[in-house]
């Protein structure tokens, strides 16, 4: 899983996809999966990192970091595998 | 450096709701470091913005429409050129162009210059011809049919899935979801601008734009992708920001390369969620948010200012990605005199308009 090439993210969570124009503005724990998708960190590495951090269950972290993944997907701002 | 100095005469001064390129393009010559110039504003109404806005334009002159006839049209340059010898005309509306591709031989005798697409540039990329377009220079366009009666409607119904567009020749699309929403709006867009009438498959995606100047050589001499952000109910980008999208550039680059392109341009297209693009409209000439792209580093204006005198010009290729533009609408003040200068004379310098409070060129 990675972020598309280009995407800039703020330290203010501000995204910008410059390929299509769309910003997005990432709350504190967007704006912390979105880092460790770009540090190309893995989905387990990621729920770790954030049980670590936040007093979550895993199996509703796991349902939420999902969503959070699809939608990235939807917005075309990951990588397609084949790329 | 040894500056270019010129008077360039510019249409387009209407910065209304639907905005005419003229200001922006005399912006873009404004802020050259190559370009000393007088410019000459060419206006068809009394209230065209452009006229009054302040350190834009030295002196404006009126002129008649161009559906007056090109003879009555050519006069009335001529007469201003008596006065006022222009160097070059840079005409940005697209009832215009045809006028001045055809005046050209004699815009060149009176020692005016243009630069202008050939009238086969200029006919074939008509929104009436984009199917055939598409096929000969190898570009996805949306299946559309071209129409000029109420019979023909019918005809084609079968050939379309609503939704479809229905657009005017020159200006005006609409969005039909059945053949009475077809039949209306093809009643108000042939009262306005006439026939055809195009009926044009509904591509779903966004709507993406790219300014571009061609030398006439096949090059690419600018070329900067858009995206609106904020569309006006009469279809307008408002607000716009630059994109990183090399497939724009690529269509462009070989667009223009194929056609020879001489000119300025502004290629509008749809891209798919798949990617894909779909050319829906090429316009002959430099767009009203063309001031973008000179911000984002491509001076487009001053570059076909320097082509159009025989100039060598390097082409541009980086821009800067993300960068904006937001309009704005604001009250100018001014004197009935200026007014009546315009209205009984039918020209105004500079120095008889009244901007309080700013510094006149």
């Amino acid at each position: 899983m990675k972020l598309k090439k280009n995407i800039a993210v703020s330290e203010n969570g501000f995204l910008f996809d410059p390929n299509s124009g769309e910003s997005y503005s990432l709350n504190k724990t967007g704006q912390l999966i979105v880092k460790l998708i770009s540090e190309g960190k893995s989905e387990a590495e990621i729920i770790e990192n954030i049980m670590e951090k936040y007093d979550v269950e895993s199996n509703a972290l796991q349902r939420y970091l999902d969503d959070f993944i699809m939608m990235l997907q939807q917005m075309n701002l990951l990588q397609k595998e084949e790329d | 450096m040894k500056k270019l100095k010129l008077t360039i005469a510019v249409t387009g001064l209407n910065n209304t709701d639907n905005p005419g390129p003229g200001i922006p393009v005399i912006r873009g010559i404004r802020e050259s470091q190559e370009i000393e110039s007088r410019i000459i504003g060419l206006a068809y109404e009394n209230l065209e913005p452009g006229i009054y806005m302040p350190l834009m334009i030295d002196k404006t002159y009126m002129i008649p429409y161009p559906s007056s006839g090109t003879d009555a049209y050519m006069e009335r340059i001529e007469e201003i050129n008596q006065k006022d010898p222009i160097d070059l005309i840079i005409p940005n509306l697209d009832a215009e162009l045809y006028t001045f591709m055809k005046a050209e031989p004699r815009l060149r005798e009176l020692g005016i210059k243009t630069f202008l697409p050939t009238m086969e540039q200029f006919e074939e990329r008509h929104k009436a011809n984009l199917v055939a377009y598409g096929k000969k220079y190898d570009i996805k366009v949306p299946k559309s049919s071209t129409i000029t009666s109420h019979n023909d409607i019918r005809k084609i119904k079968n050939d379309f899935d609503y939704p479809v567009l229905v657009k005017g020749k020159f200006y005006d699309a609409y969005i039909a979801y059945n053949e009475d929403q077809v039949t209306n709006h093809y009643n108000k867009i042939s009262a306005k601008w006439g026939l055809p009438i195009i009926i044009q498959e509904f591509v779903k995606g966004t709507e993406v734009n790219v300014v571009a100047l061609g030398d006439g050589l096949g090059n690419t001499i600018a070329a900067v992708p858009m995206r609106k952000l904020f569309i006006t109910d009469k279809g307008k980008a408002w607000s716009g920001i630059t994109l990183n999208d090399e497939e724009m550039i690529r269509i462009t680059n070989d667009l223009i390369a194929e056609t020879k392109w001489r000119g300025g341009m502004e290629l509008e297209m749809i891209k798919t969620n798949k990617n894909d693009y779909y050319m829906i409209e090429i316009n002959p000439r430099i767009p009203a948010w063309v001031y973008l792209a000179v911000g984002a580093g491509q001076n487009i204006p001053e570059a076909l200012v320097k082509l159009a005198m025989g100039e060598h010009v390097a082409p541009y290729h980086d821009y800067q990605v993300g960068k904006m533009f937001i309009r704005y609408s604001m009250d100018m003040l001014g004197d009935i005199q200026e007014f009546e200068q315009l209205s009984i004379f039918g020209e105004i310098e500079q120095s008889q308009l009244h901007y309080p409070n700013t510094q006149k060129i």
